[in-house]
């Protein structure tokens, strides 16, 4: 199993911009990207997790502006399905060339799409950048909201950032007050379809990020294809990006990274196995989508 | 008079024998050898076999537009084709797209799609119709001119199909990608013919699990096999817009689908092939540099 991908480079890295870094997760990282290519016509929009109709509820946006990209700053830990937009982008909004972020089964998405565009009409040719993120498992709204109105004790509306790390998911408020509960209470309301997810950091991406494996405020990229070693030159050398060496020994640098991967993947491979042998003995298969 | 020469004069008239020596040396570049001095002799041949069908998938083949004269030019001759080919009776082919589903209340139908199986190395179903049935599942009869024709079945249920390419209309990039990979599989390289074998697996495999297809499979294969992972290619796929994302997850308005196949054979948790999408890059440019005229 391919753990961490193909990649041509990894950086610890942050947006050249203050303004970006203001609302950003970690390093700000896909919003420099995108706004980068959206101002040197790379792309001619993107899609992203803008806001929804209640808070951290994430809706997929098509941004064709900085403003708009802006809008969409920051992790929403619920379910965006930017892929519905994909066609749609090359319609009603006309887009030659186009952007998009995603988890791994969005990137993976993606490249099937481009592969085998069976209902994806003209839409091929029209994939400019393909942005990854690292993700563990995501949680649809419902789940998030109990985890965060119930075991946070926190309102939706008065939550200001979210956050997972460090073996802990934390809910910032305005006061600053924050609310922490182990990983551990989150795993029953993660979506099962992440169960059987064989990617951690989205090793079908142009260009994949996350935030672990780097220190607080910056974000681990990995670099992977030849459009996305071009676009992510392009953008440190003109400043949109400060990109450093990662730390590639350290217990908190790429092993943290290479462990997680590990962490999913052996253990969404044993729920694959289980799946083809029956949940339980005597029971029969359930069915398994990779060929 | 050469060829030449008469066009000088159809051009210019009769000038001076020294204006004629210039204007020669000018026009020469004008005149050039044909593009294709000898055919191609390794193409595969392919044809477009028409049953119960709007013609929409012929018409999605042809939206390739230059890429259809290069596959013509390089890769396949089409050797049956109602619309397109002057040939009356199917003749033996390589690979057989088949449009439409067969109305079976027609023996001329019946007896072309046996026609067709027996002379194809590889039946490719082309589109909603061949695949599911698509919107003639929905015929009921009594339609002008034969208000008799009411038996509409997909071609899978009457012989054996090798491939499937869902959807309504199949997408001309779909097509090109099928039509391009048959050719490496029966003309290619070990390495080409592995790959293109890697690459119409799945839709082999489709072509292998049945006639049936309805945005129901979004729940009944990947939602309640717990497979979902919300991100809304099925929604970006449907040509009716009978799904929408809702909580995360697809909402199919069953009154609106068709039964085309494409929303779930799109889904990345139908099939999906490490082998062959870890290859995107190389298999893009591959792509990309055969369809160079």
């Amino acid at each position: 199993m391919d753990y961490l991908g193909q990649y041509k480079a990894v950086f610890k890295a942050k947006s050249g911009c203050e303004d970006v870094l203001k609302k950003s997760q970690d390093g700000g990282i896909v919003t420099s990207l995108f706004a980068y290519a959206l101002e040197k016509g790379i792309i001619d929009g993107a899609i992203v997790a803008g806001p929804g109709s209640e808070p951290y509820k994430p809706e997929p946006m098509i941004a064709t502006t900085v403003e708009e990209l802006f809008a969409a700053r920051g992790t929403k830990y619920s379910i965006s399905p930017n892929l519905a937009l994909i066609k749609e982008a090359t319609r009603s909004y006309g887009l030659d060339k186009i952007g998009i972020v995603g988890t791994p089964c969005q990137c993976q998405a993606v490249r099937k799409g481009q592969l085998y565009p069976i209902g994806l009409r003209d839409v091929p040719d029209k994939i400019a950048l393909v942005l990854g993120i690292f993700c563990m498992e995501n949680f649809p709204y419902q789940g998030l909201y109990q985890m965060v109105e119930d075991h946070c004790a926190t309102k939706m509306d008065n939550v200001t950032k979210m956050d997972i790390g460090k073996g802990k998911f934390s809910v910032y408020t305005e006061r600053g007050v924050n609310s922490a509960i182990p990983l551990k209470v989150t795993h029953k309301y993660e979506q099962p379809g992440c169960h059987v997810c064989l990617d951690y950091v989205s090793n079908f991406a142009d260009i994949s990020t996350g935030s672990v494996g780097s220190p607080d405020g910056w974000s681990t990229v990995f670099v992977r294809s030849a459009v996305g070693e071009k676009v992510w030159n392009d953008a440190v050398k003109a400043g949109w990006i400060v990109a450093e060496e990662a730390d590639l020994k350290g217990q908190f640098g790429i092993p943290m990274v290479d462990k997680l991967a590990h962490t999913k993947i052996d253990g969404n491979a044993k729920t694959l196995e289980a799946r083809k042998n029956g949940l339980l003995k005597g029971l029969k298969p359930l069915r398994n989508p990779y060929i | 008079m050469g060829l030449l020469d008469k066009l000088k004069c159809l051009l210019f008239g009769k000038g001076s024998e020294k204006n004629q020596a210039a204007d020669t040396r000018e026009q020469k570049p004008i005149i050039k050898k044909p593009k294709e001095e000898k055919p191609v002799a390794d193409k595969i041949t392919v044809g477009h076999v028409h049953m119960s069908g709007c013609t929409g998938c012929l018409v999605s083949l042809a939206d390739n537009y230059e890429g259809l004269l290069t596959i013509l030019d390089k890769y396949a001759d089409l050797v049956y084709c109602l619309t397109l080919a002057d040939v009356r009776h199917i003749p033996k082919m390589d690979v057989a797209l088949v449009e439409g589903s067969v109305c079976i209340n027609d023996e001329c139908s019946v007896e072309e799609i046996l026609e067709t199986r027996e002379n194809a190395a590889i039946v490719v179903a082309l589109g909603g119709c061949a695949c599911y049935g698509n919107t003639t599942r929905f015929c009921r009869g009594g339609q002008q001119n034969q208000p008799g024709h009411e038996a509409f079945l997909p071609i899978g249920d009457l012989i054996k199909v090798d491939v499937y390419i869902p959807a309504c209309a199949p997408t001309p990039q779909q097509i090109r990608n099928v039509c391009l990979m048959a050719y490496l599989l029966l003309k290619g390289n070990k390495e080409q013919q592995a790959l293109a074998t890697a690459y119409l697996t799945p839709l082999m495999n489709l072509a292998a699990a049945g006639t049936e297809a309805c945005g129901c499979d979004l729940m009944t294969e990947v939602i309640n096999q717990g497979l979902c992972c919300g991100c809304g290619s099925c929604a970006a796929a449907c040509p009716v817009r009978a799904v929408t994302m809702q909580n995360g997850k697809p909402q199919v308005e069953r009154d609106l689908c068709i039964k085309c196949g494409s929303c779930y054979a799109q889904c990345p948790r139908s099939f999906f092939s490490f082998d062959v999408c870890g290859q995107y890059e190389s298999i893009i440019k591959l792509i990309g540099d055969v369809m160079t005229p």
